[in-house]
């Protein structure tokens, strides 16, 4: 491990150690039984097999989402629309669930697929429309978010509302179509593997092929990258389809293996949830699942300690949001990881001398 | 009928009152844009601001005196999100996102703490910015009815247009922020400071952003509720973003806004499909963020000969 390494991740360490200290000290300032809450924030996901359980559902989308947004930044490309992927690929598996009828392993099959195509589309806007105009992609995904909300509201109470259901929610999607528990006692769903295998492959898209690392080269360097013979843009348009493809499979598995009906009227906040997936993974899938199951903890810590507590779960945004701040401030420690290199580089030096 | 609706003054006054939030935040975009930051923290300064008009217009029983403090935390949220931009050279996006994820947090933390209710400040007794009549312009027809009789904030807002303007285009700082803003070195070159100057930016920007925010619990409603800025922050960084990050283009922009959002409150009546209705003002900032961006990359284009 080189100082670089080992410098990002002792501060990503402090960095959540510092953001856990200060929620701490927020809960002793608001609280009456502090000490309480702390500890069911900490262990409480570890006190059933249930609660466990509940982690587990929690990480499933964190890690689709991570990922995708991994891929999409992998371009230095600043698209927020996948926040809109997912919401989509929610409703198009929906949709499709509803007006289909396929044998039962295929339709969650083509209702996923069809979840992962229609989420491409929506991140694929904004990048289109920056090759096309030279438009701010920030600015653009961000519009398609609240497009997609209110497109899907439209959809849900105009084509899927069961009128019976007392609330605004779709009709039921048909058992076949969901997905499948996998542990008794838990609702942890078949779409762990899904995500996991989803982790690997962003893995191996990035780090094992050509493209990817073209698409790393671009981001890092998008004027190297082009000189160097690199199609930048349709290097960027291929990471913007993939990112959204998977945010939209992560809305279609979110879906139809925790929701039997499509009940989503607002926006979910997935979105903002991969930025603070990939900080902590630093743009590398393979530590996705570690950051979403971080995440997924102290989420479902925080619900528990909110049930049996008087202190909310919004303490949780607090934190995510301090763990960002620390986690991307980049001289945070730099007077530190200056004294590491400082002193590896002597260190390899007197051993250079020694060795002559 | 709609149409009736539409040629009505009241839509005129509804549209005015709805672009008011909005505009301050755009004008804010717009001053931090200038000087070559995009300050996405809008919607967490705005949903701070919010709350905090309504805890400090109670607390000192003076909705100017809350409006004060609001301003001088937003522009504390402003130089804070500065510090961590030019000082820790913290990612600006990633900066913004994590003050608005604390917004969300902390708003619902700090309602809870003092009116012991997490949803609604109902229970706070805040006080709200009047709405003014005009003499002699309130009895012009038709006009009269739209311009009189709005809140003082929205007048200060139309104000607000064109000081932004003058501070920015006939004022030395103004300069300075724009010479920062398009050539950071070149800047530099001619001794101005480019980090003190974006500081200067995002304070004003935070404290523009405040007033917006404040509009919308001292104001447009009279209570906070939780999310209320509901992506204003970011519809007026999109608005700032059309108009080219000038305050008349900002203010243009934001008047669209506004009057989607009157349209959909009229529609919502009808019996038309209300959230089509509500893509509108989304939709439209998309296609003509592409049609602005477009001309001024064929612009470029020419001018560089490429």
């Amino acid at each position: 491990m080189n100082s670089n390494t080992k410098f990002n991740v002792l501060r990503t360490v402090l960095s959540v150690g510092i953001a856990l200290l200060i929620s701490f000290g927020i809960i002793f300032l608001t609280s009456k039984e502090p000490v309480n809450a702390i500890v069911q924030l900490l262990t409480g996901p570890l006190q059933s097999q249930r609660r466990f359980g509940n982690v587990i559902e929690a990480m499933i989308p964190l890690i689709f989402t991570g990922v995708g947004v991994s891929i999409m930044f992998a371009a230095n490309e600043i698209n927020l629309a996948g926040e809109g992927a997912f919401h989509l690929g929610g409703l198009v598996a929906t949709y499709v669930a509803l007006n289909t009828t396929l044998p039962s392993g295929i339709s969650p099959l083509a209702c996923i697929l069809a979840a992962g195509f229609f989420g491409a589309m929506v991140t694929t806007v904004p990048a289109v429309l920056k090759i096309k105009t030279e438009s701010d992609v920030l600015v653009s995904s961000l519009m398609m978010n609240y497009l997609i909300l209110y497109f899907a509201n439209y959809v849900l109470s105009n084509f899927l509302r069961d009128p019976s259901a007392g609330a605004v929610v779709s009709f039921a999607v048909p058992q076949t179509t969901q997905l499948g528990t996998i542990f008794a006692g838990t609702r942890i769903h078949i779409g762990l593997f899904i995500a996991l295998a989803v982790a690997v492959f962003g893995y191996i898209f990035m780090f094992k092929t050509r493209t990817g690392y073209e698409l790393r080269l671009t981001g890092e360097n998008r004027s190297f990258a082009r000189y160097s013979g690199i199609n930048v843009v349709k290097i960027t348009l291929i990471s913007q389809l993939l990112g959204g493809f998977i945010f939209g499979i992560g809305g279609g598995v979110e879906l139809l293996g925790m929701y039997n009906r499509f009940t989503w009227t607002s926006q979910l906040g997935y979105g903002w949830d991969a930025i603070i997936i990939t900080t902590l993974a630093k743009k590398n899938p393979l530590y996705v699942p570690f950051a979403a199951f971080f995440l997924a903890y102290l989420r479902t810590g925080a619900s528990i300690m909110a049930r049996s507590t008087d202190v909310v779960t919004e303490i949780v945004t607090i934190t995510q949001g301090i763990i960002i701040l620390l986690v991307v401030a980049e001289q945070f420690l730099s007077k530190y990881k200056h004294k590491m290199i400082a002193k590896e580089a002597k260190a390899t030096l007197t051993n250079e001398t020694e060795g002559e | 009928m709609i149409f009736e609706a539409i040629i009505s003054p009241e839509f005129f006054n509804a549209t005015l009152r709805a672009t008011t939030p909005i505009l301050f935040a755009a004008l804010a975009s717009a001053v931090a844009s200038k000087s070559g930051i995009t300050n996405m923290a809008l919607e967490g300064i705005m949903l701070f601001s919010a709350l905090f008009g309504v805890i400090f217009s109670a607390a000192f029983q003076s909705a100017w005196m809350g409006l004060l403090v609001t301003m001088i935390i937003g522009g504390f949220i402003g130089f804070f999100l500065a510090f961590f931009v030019l000082r820790l050279k913290t990612d600006q996006i990633l900066a913004a996102i994590a003050i608005n994820l604390i917004a969300n947090g902390a708003t619902i933390l700090i309602l809870l703490a003092v009116s012991g209710d997490r949803g609604v400040s109902s229970s706070i007794q805040s006080l709200q910015i009047p709405r003014v009549a005009i003499p002699v312009i309130e009895n012009i027809p038709f006009l009269g009815r739209v311009i009189s009789n709005q809140n003082i904030l929205t007048y200060i807002s139309l104000i607000m247009v064109v000081v932004v303007h003058m501070f920015l285009y006939k004022t030395p700082l103004g300069l300075r922020i724009r010479a920062v803003g398009e050539n950071k070195d070149a800047a530099e070159s001619v001794g101005i400071s480019s980090k003190k100057v974006q500081y200067i930016s995002l304070i004003i920007s935070g404290v523009l952003a405040s007033i917006g925010g404040f509009f919308l619990s001292g104001g447009y409603l009279t209570y906070f509720t939780t999310g209320m800025s509901a992506g204003r922050g970011f519809i007026a960084l999109a608005a700032a973003s059309m108009g080219g990050n000038t305050p008349i283009g900002a203010f243009l922009v934001s008047i669209l806004f506004g009057a989607a959002q009157a349209l959909a409150n009229i529609l919502q009546l009808g019996s038309w499909p209300y959230e089509l209705i509500q893509m509108l003002p989304y939709f439209t900032t998309l296609l003509g963020l592409g049609i602005y961006s477009y001309i001024r990359m064929k612009k470029r284009q020419r001018l560089t000969g490429k």
